[in-house]
């Protein structure tokens, strides 16, 4: 018993005007005291126990926590700088795809600059002659004969011309084609576009398959005039949405040699406040499983190294965010695929 | 003498026209043109007797000259008209697919005029 309350007992003992009953019972109420005075200690030394478990758990979990935050400062650091070096990889994949798409011009650029060339060249040799003809006339006093000579030499400077600017136009185009984008949109003539690289991805297509042939046939809206847009970046969705229907019915071919006739399609239109280009060939179609994948970063039906998967998924974006139009396609297994560029003006 | 061209490069016929002036002046040659290939055939089987040469190119949208010179050699025997074959690529491949399906010339593009003239005055 607590040594108080045992003198408090000692004491009551000894005094005799207490009855024996009543020391009893106060003996008995300190006794209760006590025990209980006991169990409050007991109490009160878990809880000091208890609240030093605790500071020492949250000591740790403040230290755990510090680790953690730190850790999660590091993983982002490192997901940032992933982030910026998957963007510079896509920035060089861009890049990439559109020297890949124009690798796979080169032949047709060739052809196309060399047959306005050969123009050029042929049509310069040949007023030379009929200058010489136009002097010997002259001399010979044949006036009206040397004007008409002069109206065929004039004819010929004329052709020099057109077919001078048909190779710078076609120059320019690839230069363009090849730079970054500026984002600049500028007034471009959409059919003349379209058909610049209906031609060069045809020639160059011929150039690397000799076996290759399709009739091109073209209808071009002469109403459209000249559009608001970013020609580079919408020259490249033409280029690729011309590349894929030739190599759509270059398969075809292959799997249907006889009665075959591998036909692309370029047309335009104006329709209220948009343009319409599409692109439609009667190749092998897309399978309704390729159907909603096309449009995916990376996903081509084609054999590997001959398609990026790229292409596609960027025209949609240049078309989709870049002017805010609109990229379709209609198709039907074995029979025919369209595409339509559809871009607000 | 008769010949048609055929080249989907429609600036051709100018550059023929002014090339073979004198010639076309002195009723020496006369000249026909098509633009593809599908046109030569409908010519040949429209005017076959007409045309006594065919300078065609090779690398044509639609039909190609190779294809084109396959039909002539196939279906027009009699009389067989010379086919003179013209590419801009000029390669082994063309002159050697140009050669066995039975072309009786091969000129590559940029043409030499005064070559192809004598060619032609040779024929005729």
């Amino acid at each position: 018993m607590n040594k108080h309350l045992q003198n408090i007992v000692n004491i009551i003992q000894q005094d005799e005007s207490i009855t024996a009953e009543q020391k009893n019972a106060i003996t008995k109420s300190l006794k209760d005291a006590d025990k209980e005075l006991e169990i409050t200690s007991f109490k009160l030394d878990r809880t000091e126990k208890v609240k030093r478990t605790t500071a020492i758990l949250l000591e740790e979990t403040i230290q755990e926590l510090e680790l953690k935050r730190k850790a999660i400062e590091e993983t982002n650091t490192a997901l940032q700088k992933t982030l910026d070096e998957l963007k510079a990889t896509q920035a060089q994949l861009i890049q990439s795809e559109k020297m890949a798409s124009l690798g796979e011009l080169t032949a047709g650029i060739a052809h196309e600059i060399q047959n306005p060339l050969n123009f050029v060249n042929n049509f310069s040799e040949v007023s030379n002659e009929l200058l010489e003809e136009m002097t010997e006339q002259l001399e010979k006093g044949n006036t009206n004969e040397a004007k008409a000579i002069a109206n065929e030499v004039k004819m010929s400077l004329e052709k020099i011309n057109l077919h001078g600017k048909r190779a710078d136009g076609i120059v320019k185009s690839m230069l363009q084609h090849s730079r970054i984008s500026n984002n600049k949109k500028e007034p471009t003539d959409i059919n003349v576009l379209a058909d610049e690289y209906l031609r060069l991805a045809y020639h160059g297509l011929r150039a690397k398959d000799k076996s290759f042939n399709a009739a091109l046939k073209t209808d071009y809206d002469e109403n459209i005039g000249l559009i608001k847009i970013i020609s580079q970046d919408i020259g490249r969705v033409i280029l690729n949405l011309i590349t894929n229907a030739f190599y759509a019915v270059m398969e075809k071919k292959k799997l249907q040699p006889e009665g075959y006739e591998p036909t692309v399609t370029v047309s335009t239109k104006k329709i209220d406040n948009k343009i319409i280009v599409n692109v439609k060939d009667n190749g092998t179609g897309i399978p309704q499983r390729a159907l909603d994948k096309i449009f995916q970063p990376f996903f081509t039906t084609k054999p590997t190294g001959q398609g990026t998967g790229l292409g596609l998924s960027l025209s949609y974006d240049i078309v989709t965010k870049g002017h805010g139009g609109e990229l379709k396609v209609e198709t039907k297994e074995g029979e025919y695929t369209g595409f339509s560029v559809i871009l607000p003006v | 003498m008769k010949i048609l061209v055929v080249d989907d490069e429609k600036d051709v016929q100018v550059l023929f026209e002014q090339r073979f002036r004198k010639e076309i002046r002195n009723k020496e040659m006369e000249f026909a043109f098509a633009y593809s290939g599908e046109d030569a055939l409908k010519y040949l089987n429209d005017l076959s007797h007409e045309a006594v040469l065919i300078l065609s190119d090779i690398n044509m949208p639609g039909m190609s000259g190779l294809e084109l010179l396959r039909h002539i050699k196939e279906k027009h025997k009699e009389p067989p008209p010379l086919v003179m074959m013209i590419t801009a690529y000029g390669d082994a491949d063309n002159y050697n697919t140009a050669m066995k399906l039975g072309a009786d010339d091969f000129l590559t593009k940029p043409l030499e005029f005064s070559l192809l003239k004598e060619k032609l005055k040779a024929i005729h």
